[in-house]
C-alpha cells in the first residue's frame, strides 16, 4: 500500500502527482475548490496541470466554503470521489457545520454504514507571515470527531501516497497539509538520520532517528509541519550524541498510541510537539494515552510544547515568539535529559 | 371535474390522510411518554409533500428533506410502519432507531435537522446525477425560515452556475418556530432565487392539485436542461411547532383549518367515501401503533 519514495521530489510536487495520477485512474474523482484551474493552479499551486487533464472534473467554485464542502458530500453520497481544497485551513471553520453536521454524520447516523468518499485537503500552518487568520493549525477543533479521519503527512511520509489512501478508504478525511512544507525536499534515509514506517497502514506513523548504535534518550512524537524543525534537529543532535527517536504519525484522529508504546517504556523520557497553540491540543491525549500505558516507566513527566494561546502575529519577531520553534524543541530536549 | 382529475385527487386525499393520521398519532404518541426527543409534524400543510413528490420518479429522482420530514418520506413512497417506529426509536425502524424523526434515510430519501444544511449537500447530489447522465432530479424541501441561511444562497448560486437539475421546494408557513416571517427577514422572500436567475413559482401550498401541476412543471424543466427551480407554497402549520405549546393565537390557527389542504381536497370528492377512507387508515396506523406495542411488550 505504501510503495517507496520517488528519489527527491518535493512534499507539493508528490500530491500534484498523485492528484494527476489518480484522476487519470478513476473518473469517479472530481477535484473542488478556488482558484484551482490553470493557469494559476491554485494558491499554493498544488492542482497544477489537472484543469488542463481534466478539464470536465475540475471545478472552480464560488468563496462559499461551507457550500463547496457540502456539494462534495452530495457528490459523494451519489457515488463520486470528490477532493476538497480549502483554500487556506483557518476557513476550515467556515465548512466545520457541514462536515462535522452533514458529511461526519451521513456514515452511521441512518442505523447502518454509508460511503461518504470525501477528502478535504488544505494547507494550515504558520511561518510565511500570512497573520493570525491563515497561518493556524485548526485541526485540533476536529479531533476526536466520530467518522471523521483526519490524516496530516509529514516530509518523511509520501504524501502523495497517503492522499491516494484517503480517498480510497471511502469514508470522510480531513487532509491537513502544512503550508511550510510545500516546497521542501521529502526526507529519505541517509547521513545520520533514518526513516522507517513504524506501521503499515495506509496512514503509517514513520520513524526518524538519528543513531544507529544504542538506545533512544528521548521519544519525540510529533505530525505534519513539524518534521521540518525535527529533521535539522535531529542531525545537529547526533553530533552532539544525543540519541532521539522521532515518532511522526501521520493519523491524528482516531488515534492509538499502541505502536509508540516499546519506544517509551524503552526510553522512559517522552516529548510531544505541535505547532497549534496550547491546551486542549492533540499533545494533551496523546499524553493522556501514554501516561495509562507507560505510567511504570516513565523516567520524567510527559513533556509537551505547542505555540503559545495567542493570535499569530504577522511580524517576523512576532510570529517566531509565539510559535514553537526549533529552539524551545531542543531545550526542552535538554531539560528532559538534565 | 374529469375522471383523470378525480384519480389523482382521489389518490392525494388518501395520502394526505395517511400523513396527516400518522402525524397526529405521532403527537398522542409523544403526550404518552412513547416518543423521546422531539416530532415535528406537517398537519395541515399535507398537500405539499404529496403534490411534489408525486411529480416524482421514484428509483431515479432524489428527496433531501428536513426536521419536518415525515409527510415527505410518506410521500416518496416511505412505508408508515418503519417510520413510526423509528421514531419511537424501535430497532425494527427504518434507520433502526439511530436516527429518529430529523435524520432518516432509505433509498433515494435523505433528511438531517440542521436547517438549511442540506441545500449544498442537495445541490451536489444534482450535480453527480447530471454528470453520471442518470436523468434523476434533486428536490429539497425547506421552510420559510431555513432561506436565512448562508448555505441555501450559496447552493442556490452553484445550483444556477452550474445549471443543475434541483427543484427547491419551499414550504412557507409564517413561521420559523415561534417567530413569524415579518420579524426575521428583510425584502421579498419569496424573490430569493431570483437574483441568481433561478425560475420561481409562487402558489396556494393547501390546494393539493394544483401543487401537483406546478411541481410537474418545475420537475420536467428541471429534468429537461432547465436548470434549477424554486417552488414557493403558501401553506400554515396547524399543530404546535414540535411537540408543545403553541403561542399562536386559537382563532387563527380555526381560520386557517378551514383552507386545509385535507378539507379543501374533501369539497370536491364523494364526502361518504371520504368519511369510509379516513376510518380505514386510521384503524391501519392504529393497527401499526398496536403492533409495535405489542412487540415492545413482548420484548420486555
Ligand atoms: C441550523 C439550525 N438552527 C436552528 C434549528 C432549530 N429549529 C428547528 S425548526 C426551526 C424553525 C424552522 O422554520 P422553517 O424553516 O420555517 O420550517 P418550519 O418549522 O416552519 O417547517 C428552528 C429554529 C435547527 N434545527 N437548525
Ligand atoms: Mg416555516
Amino acid at each position: 500500500m505504501n510503495a517507496p519514495l520517488p528519489a527527491s521530489t518535493t512534499y507539493a510536487k508528490s500530491l500534484n502527482a498523485a492528484l494527476l495520477e489518480m484522476m487519470r485512474e478513476d473518473e469517479r474523482i472530481y477535484f473542488l475548490g478556488e482558484d484551482i484551474l490553470d493557469p494559476y493552479g491554485g494558491a499554493f499551486k498544488i492542482s497544477k496541470g489537472l484543469s488542463s487533464a481534466f478539464p470536465d472534473r475540475v471545478i472552480t467554485t464560488p468563496i462559499s466554503e461551507a457550500g463547496f464542502t457540502g456539494l462534495a458530500t452530495g457528490m459523494a453520497l451519489r457515488g463520486l470521489r470528490p477532493i476538497v481544497e480549502i483554500m487556506f485551513g483557518d476557513f476550515l471553520a467556515i465548512a466545520a457545520d457541514q462536515i462535522i453536521n452533514h458529511m461526519a454524520k451521513f456514515v452511521t447516523m441512518y442505523g447502518r454504514d454509508l460511503e461518504v468518499p470525501v477528502v478535504v485537503r488544505t494547507p494550515m500552518g504558520g511561518g510565511r507571515g500570512y497573520g493570525a487568520t491563515h497561518s493556524q493549525s485548526l485541526e485540533k477543533i476536529f479531533l476526536g470527531t466520530p467518522n471523521l479521519t483526519v490524516v496530516a503527512p509529514s516530509h518523511a511520509h509520501d504524501p502523495g501516497q497517503l492522499l491516494r489512501n484517503a480517498v480510497a478508504l471511502g469514508r470522510p478525511v480531513l487532509f491537513i497539509e502544512h503550508k511550510m512544507l510545500y516546497p521542501e525536499t521529502l526526507l529519505a534515509s541517509g547521513g545520520a538520520l533514518m526513516i522507517e514506517p513504524l506501521t503499515d497502514e495506509p496512514f503509517p506513523t514513520m520513524l526518524m532517528k538519528n543513531f544507529s548504535r544504542g538506545a533512544a534518550d528521548v521519544l519525540i512524537v510529533a505530525y505534519g509541519g513539524m518534521s521540518r524543525l525535527l529533521a535539522p534537529l535531529a542531525r545537529q543532535m547526533a553530533e552532539e550524541e544525543i540519541n532521539l527517536a522521532i515518532a511522526l504519525p501521520a493519523l491524528l484522529s482516531p488515534m492509538t498510541v499502541a505502536p509508540l508504546l516499546p519506544l517509551a517504556a524503552q526510553c522512559g523520557r517522552v516529548l510531544l510537539v505541535e505547532e497549534g497553540t496550547t491546551g486542549f491540543d492533540w499533545g494533551a491525549e496523546v499524553a493522556a494515552q501514554l501516561y495509562a500505558a507507560t505510567y511504570k516507566t516513565l523516567k520524567a513527566p510527559i513533556a509537551r510544547l505547542a505555540s503559545r494561546a495567542e493570535i499569530i502575529p504577522t511580524s517576523t519577531a512576532g510570529e517566531n515568539a509565539m510559535l514553537v520553534g526549533a529552539a524551545d524543541i531542543e531545550s526542552k530536549i535538554l531539560e528532559l535529559l538534565a | 371535474m374529469d375522471a383523470k382529475r378525480n384519480d389523482l385527487l382521489t389518490g392525494f386525499y388518501e395520502k394526505m390522510v395517511l400523513i396527516n393520521t400518522v402525524e397526529s398519532s405521532l403527537l398522542n404518541l409523544f403526550a404518552e411518554g412513547l416518543l423521546r426527543g422531539t416530532v415535528h409534524t406537517c398537519l395541515g400543510q399535507e398537500a405539499i409533500p404529496t403534490g411534489v413528490c408525486a411529480a416524482l420518479e421514484p428509483g431515479r429522482d432524489i428527496v433531501c428533506s428536513n426536521h419536518r420530514g415525515h409527510g415527505h418520506f410518506l410521500a416518496f413512497g416511505g412505508e408508515a410502519r418503519p417510520l413510526i417506529a423509528e421514531i419511537m426509536g424501535d430497532a425494527s425502524g427504518v434507520c433502526r432507531g439511530i436516527g429518529g424523526s430529523q435524520h432518516i434515510q432509505l433509498g433515494n430519501f435523505y433528511s438531517n435537522g440542521i436547517l438549511g444544511g442540506m441545500s449544498p449537500v442537495a445541490t451536489g447530489m444534482a450535480l453527480a446525477e447530471k454528470r453520471k447522465g442518470s436523468g434523476g432530479v434533486v428536490v429539497q424541501f425547506l421552510g420559510d425560515g431555513a432561506l436565512a441561511e448562508g448555505v441555501v444562497s450559496e447552493a442556490f448560486n452553484m445550483a444556477a452556475l452550474w445549471s443543475l437539475p434541483i427543484l427547491f421546494a419551499v414550504e412557507s408557513n409564517g413561521f420559523a418556530q415561534s417567530t413569524p416571517t415579518a420579524l426575521e427577514h428583510a425584502g421579498k422572500l419569496s424573490a430569493r432565487g431570483a437574483p441568481y436567475g433561478i425560475p420561481i413559482t409562487e402558489l396556494d401550498g393547501n390546494d393539493v392539485l394544483a401543487v401537483h401541476a406546478a411541481a410537474q412543471e418545475a420537475v420536467g424543466a428541471a429534468r429537461g436542461a432547465g436548470g434549477p427551480q424554486i417552488l414557493f407554497m403558501n401553506t400554515y402549520r396547524l399543530g404546535p411547532h414540535s411537540k408543545g405549546d403553541d403561542p399562536r393565537d386559537p382563532a387563527e390557527i380555526a381560520r386557517h383549518a378551514e383552507q386545509a389542504p385535507i378539507p379543501r381536497a374533501r369539497a370536491g370528492l364523494d364526502p361518504e367515501w371520504c368519511d369510509t377512507t379516513d376510518h380505514r387508515i386510521a384503524a391501519e396506523v392504529a393497527a401499526i401503533i398496536q403492533g409495535i406495542r405489542s412487540a415492545r411488550i413482548a420484548a420486555q
